[in-house]
């Protein structure tokens, strides 16, 4: 995963003070974001417009499975109004080559050919060829000049059908590597991967349970389902240079991508990051920006890109779906002796799904001395996989959150009690490796225990579920710099890009509390590809947690600076002066007796006393600071149509220390309502030819406002001791739970254990009739 | 779509000659949320668009005599406006306020969501439940057609080429009538039908179902009319057991597909659940009356 942990990341000690600004809750209207999203001013990547610039399309596969024997652009390059026309033909092949892109790992080989189909078209709606004409209607009608000879081959979807020995091979060349496989095989398969990590001996761990339990889910695909469409503009120019503007989580990251998939140097490229209209792990990966860079690099103009809805669907990376099976034992008294599971996780086209990072959360909530966790990472005639807020996690904490809830049953325990007899804590050692250090997770129960949802009464039909998640927190490389200007205010550039639109402020609030001066004098904004050094992708929970590192080192260097002026001025020593409440200060009385200065005044001596004050920091975060959630839901079972309702919901979840609660609150709420989604309605559905039946909002179910009730929050502080303000990736962990909540509340309302996602009404309803049909048939 | 004509003609018969004289690709553009929609997403590349908005005999909300006749153009939203419209058909104006969204509402209308010819449009339903009928005009001259026989498949419609849909007329209120649709959608709103159901009925002073007509959607290649589900109210107190056979029959109607928005036998047994809450709504607002 690229997270080897590095000697020299940076740690900085948790520092317990009160704080002026960090904390409190700003007016909303002065969030760093909101008044230009409300007002329409935010700029999109899909607003960016450069002069004499072309639209660009993608023709894409209608087959799931099929060879590309020949391309023919000749007739759509004769139309007028066509400027380039580009084709695998135009990209250079890519050796295998692995690189970190977000939470999940890359190929170059396979990055090359998802932007671009070479071989073989893998999936409905894989690109293969681009059109860049005059406008878009020009570029369409050419699209439909193109003719491609496509042999079709048998196509395979479901993971568990991949996995059988007869189902169509995705790739000539793929053979299960991995964990306990020995012999090589010699047979080729859709099985990239096997993984095995283990603790104790399971078989003794099961001998030692009273009551045992065992569950089989199966997951469908679901997308991030976020509002903006991946855009692009692109303008290469005859210097060699390329400007690209666009939607992403990490530009920095695609600024590699790019100079290795078009064999440029890095430099050569600047990445402008647009404001991010969601993500959530959707845009780690580059789909639009290579293709528009090289046929603006063909067409000598620039390239506008933008997606159609059906399009994001088609061919942008939805999660994996899933088939998962978990085996869990424990003794009367509801102690768990064994915990097996077994992921089977769809990676789409290529290899790559989010098996490693899924498999280390299987049980990662839990103190246990016997596990097994068995994964497979398997390829399937589908858009290749992307990030999708805590990867994978979900799906398997549906399978082990639900037979939690049943093993409890099974002791006669409350399922709160049940899980605080067997929670994780400091010192708890992992089935994948190092023991937890300091976490909150028994904090979250006992909040969760002592809400007064828990007292809430439930009428017929109504039932409560609880569950809990775990994600972690990556560090990586972050970079920052802060430029304190003439009149003592403060322009922050940082490069996490604000997937969230919290963060500026969560960023500002920090310089604020750092500096001594008001939330309002500070700026803070991303910075493009040459404004910083690297920056990692927002992912993996980093983008508040490792940017504020890099924020907080910036900052105190800049107050070094301000110290700096302030001892030249006193012709005293840097280190004699101190910086308090906005002013520097004399350490003590034995430096002289000097009046304090403020940024303000100390900004007037820069130029005299040296230039300007500025400050910046180019780390290595250390990785940590992990969060676990808990929640609580109570739903309605209308028993003669299936349907579920959400009545009331609660999050407790550990934020180490808040900076900016009001946005941890809306991360926590948007979390459940994407994982409420994904209970419920959204799935992926293929026809039997295995084209996609439902790229649109309209039958890709998310949620809209009046399906979901006001979630409450509950704020955990357990802080992160390695950040110096306590902080802990909060983004990911609230997706979690909300599956095998609901599960467990149906089954608390009606008897019934759904483990087939999703729980929509058809499925609720056949599960209900099958548990009672004498009923049913009123 | 390079060549697109778009036209907005002041009269009927401007409008006609248009659509008649078209030897492409026409469509009528009332509120457009159906037409922009399709042509955004390829699924229809017009060569001629005809904007009805601005004809009047398509806009207006007139009384005659007793009977309400509303403009196939009239917005969703216009129709949400009109109390005494909403006082007296509560039940078409259920299926109406599922159109969409509020925004969407601002442009959609009647009109444009029958001649769509979806099966699951939400205001078709509650529309052959209060035995509309639609008034048509063509290069041919005009015409009455009863609304369940205006589609006559997905997409596909009885009107032929120039010909448009110009209003509706509804039959006058006897007292203690009621009607009422009901949808079925996994989302609370945003959603299409899985099973709609609309009921009328009208009681005697004595509390029986005098008349009555029941109206499926989505279970079926069109909106249906379903005569057997009728009777199984008229002459009926309402009570438990014409409940149950009005379910049985409207089960016994569907001609369901098995699609990525329900399954046949999902659709079907909702339609009887939804027919039975529906004729409930419907009872309680004929009794108020």
């Amino acid at each position: 995963m690229g997270m080897k942990p590095s000697p020299y990341a940076t740690k900085i000690p948790y520092e317990e003070k009160d704080n002026k600004v960090v904390g409190g809750r700003p007016d909303p209207k002065n969030r760093s974001d909101a008044i230009d999203k409300v007002t329409g001013r935010a700029r999109y990547a899909a607003d960016y417009n450069l002069p004499g610039q072309l639209i660009g399309k993608v023709l894409r596969s209608p087959h799931a499975h099929a060879v590309i024997k020949s391309i023919d652009t000749s007739e759509a390059e004769k139309l007028p109004g066509v400027k380039a026309v580009v084709t695998r033909d135009d990209f250079p092949d890519m050796e295998v080559e692995h690189a970190a892109s977000g939470e999940l790992m890359v190929n170059f080989r396979d990055v090359t050919r998802n932007m671009m189909a070479r071989e073989k078209a893998l999936y409905d709606g894989h690109p293969v060829a681009a059109v860049a004409a005059l406008s878009e209607s020009i570029a369409k009608e050419a699209m439909k000049l193109i003719k491609v000879d496509y042999e079709v081959l048998p196509h395979v979807i479901d993971v568990r059908d991949a996995m059988k020995d007869d189902a169509p091979l995705l790739h000539e060349d793929l053979f299960t590597k991995g964990a306990g496989i020995e012999p090589d095989p010699s047979k080729k398969s859709n099985i990239a991967t096997r993984m095995e990590s283990k603790l104790g001996d399971i078989e003794e761990g099961f001998e030692q349970a009273d009551f045992i339990v065992e569950h089989e889910s199966n997951t469908k695909a679901a997308h991030q389902g976020y509002i903006e469409p991946q855009a692009s503009v692109a303008n290469f120019t005859e210097g060699g240079t390329i400007e690209v503007y666009t939607g992403t989580q990490g530009h920095h990251v695609f600024r590699a991508q790019i100079a290795k998939l078009l064999k440029m140097d890095i430099s050569n490229i600047k990445v402008v990051p647009a404001e991010l209209g969601g993500g959530f792990g959707g845009k780690n990966n580059v789909y639009l920006e290579p293709l528009a860079a090289q046929l603006s690099r063909k067409a000598n103009r620039p390239v506008k890109m933008v997606m159609t809805r059906d399009e994001v669907f088609r061919a942008t990376g939805p999660t994996s779906g899933t088939n998962c099976k978990v085996k869990m034992g424990c003794t009367r008294d509801g102690r768990i002796t064994a915990a097996q599971a077994e992921l089977n996780y769809q990676a789409g086209a290529f290899p790559g799904s989010s098996l490693p990072l899924a498999s280390i959360t299987v049980f990662t909530r839990y103190d246990l001395e016997n596990v097994l966790v068995v994964g497979h990472d398997v390829v399937c005639n589908r858009p290749k996989v992307a990030a999708y807020r805590a990867p994978g996690a979900p799906m398997i904490a549906f399978a082990v959150e639900t037979a939690i809830d049943d093993l409890a049953r099974q002791c006669g325990m409350d399922p709160i009690d049940f899980r605080l007899r067997n929670a994780a804590k400091q010192g708890t050692q992992t089935h994948f490796g190092p023991p937890l250090g300091q976490i909150g997770y028994i904090e979250t129960l006992e909040a969760a225990k002592a809400s007064p949802h828990m007292k809430e009464p439930l009428g017929p039909n109504q039932g409560r579920g609880i569950a809990s998640g775990f994600w972690f927190t990556i560090g990586n490389d972050t970079s920052a710099t802060i430029n304190i200007t003439e009149d003592g205010t403060a322009s922050l550039i940082f490069g996490t890009v604000d997937v969230t639109g919290g963060m500026r402020s969560a960023f500002a609030m920090i310089v604020a509390e750092e500096l001594g001066i008001p939330f309002e004098k500070v700026r803070t904004q991303v910075g493009d590809t040459s404004a910083l050094g690297f920056n990692f992708m927002t992912a993996g929970s980093r983008g508040t947690a490792a940017g504020s590192m890099a924020v907080v080192k910036a900052t105190r260097d800049a107050i070094h600076r301000a110290c700096e002026i302030a001892a030249r001025k006193w012709e005293v020593e840097t280190d004699q002066v101190v910086w308090e409440n906005g002013h520097a200060r004399p350490a003590s009385a034995n430096v002289g007796d000097f009046e304090p200065m403020s940024l303000a005044q100390l900004c007037r001596e820069a130029t005299w006393f040296g230039g300007t004050i500025a400050g910046h920091a180019e780390i290595n975060v250390a990785m940590g600071g992990p969060g676990f959630g808990t929640h609580l839901v109570d739903v309605e079972v209308d028993r003669q149509t299936g349907l579920v309702k959400v009545l009331r919901y609660s999050i407790f979840q550990d934020a180490g220390k808040a900076v900016y609660p009001a946005f941890i609150e809306g991360q926590f709420q948007g979390g459940a309502v994407q994982g409420i989604g994904m209970a419920l309605n959204e799935e992926y559905i293929y026809s039997d030819k295995g084209t996609l039946e439902n790229p649109g909002f309209l039958d890709y179910r998310v949620p809209v406002a009046s399906d979901v009730p006001m979630i409450d929050t509950h704020i955990v502080e357990v802080p992160n001791p390695d950040h110096p303000y306590g902080v802990r990736g909060i983004g990911e962990v609230p997706i979690i739970p909300p599956l095998a909540a609901i599960s467990n509340a149906i089954y608390d309302a009606a008897g019934v254990r759904l483990l087939d996602h999703p729980m929509s009404p058809p499925k609720v309803l056949k599960a209900l009739d099958e548990a009672a049909p004498a009923e049913a048939a009123e | 779509m390079q060549n697109l004509r778009y036209e907005a003609p002041e009269t009927l018969a401007d409008a006609t000659a248009l659509l008649s004289a078209e030897d492409g690709v026409a469509r009528i553009l009332a509120g457009g949320t159906d037409v922009i929609v399709q042509m955004h997403s390829d699924l229809i590349e017009p060569d001629l668009i005809v904007d009805v908005k601005n004809i009047p005999e398509l806009t207006e909300i007139a009384k005659e005599g007793g009977a309400y006749r509303f403009g196939a153009a009239v917005s969703g939203k216009t129709l949400m406006l009109h109390e005494d419209f909403n006082k007296t058909w509560p039940g078409i104006m259920d299926g109406v306020q599922l159109l969409g969204s509020l925004q969407v509402r601002g442009r959609a209308s009647v009109g444009g969501n029958l001649c769509n010819a979806s099966p699951a449009a939400d205001s078709v339903p509650p529309m052959i439940a209060a035995g509309a009928v639609a008034s048509v005009i063509g290069p041919n001259g005009a015409r009455d057609i009863p609304v369940e026989d205006i589609v006559t498949g997905p997409g596909r419609t009885c009107l032929e080429k120039g010909e448009i849909v110009v209003s509706f007329l509804l039959p006058e209120r006897p007292p203690r009538s009621g009607d009422a649709y009901l949808r079925f959608t996994p989302r609370t709103e945003m959603d299409i039908a899985v099973v709609g159901a609309g009921v009328n009925l009208t009681l005697d002073g004595g509390g029986a179902c005098t008349a009555a007509r029941v109206a499926l959607g989505a279970v079926a290649p069109t909106p249906l009319l379903v005569a057997e589900a009728a009777d199984a109210l008229i002459g009926t107190k309402v009570d438990d057991a014409a409940m149950e056979a009005l379910a049985a029959a409207a089960r016994a109607a569907c001609n369901p597909i098995d699609d990525k928005r329900g399954t046949i036998e999902f659709r079907t047994k909702v339609a009887g659940v939804l027919a039975r809450r529906a004729a409930a709504i419907a009872l309680e607002r004929a009794g108020a009356n």
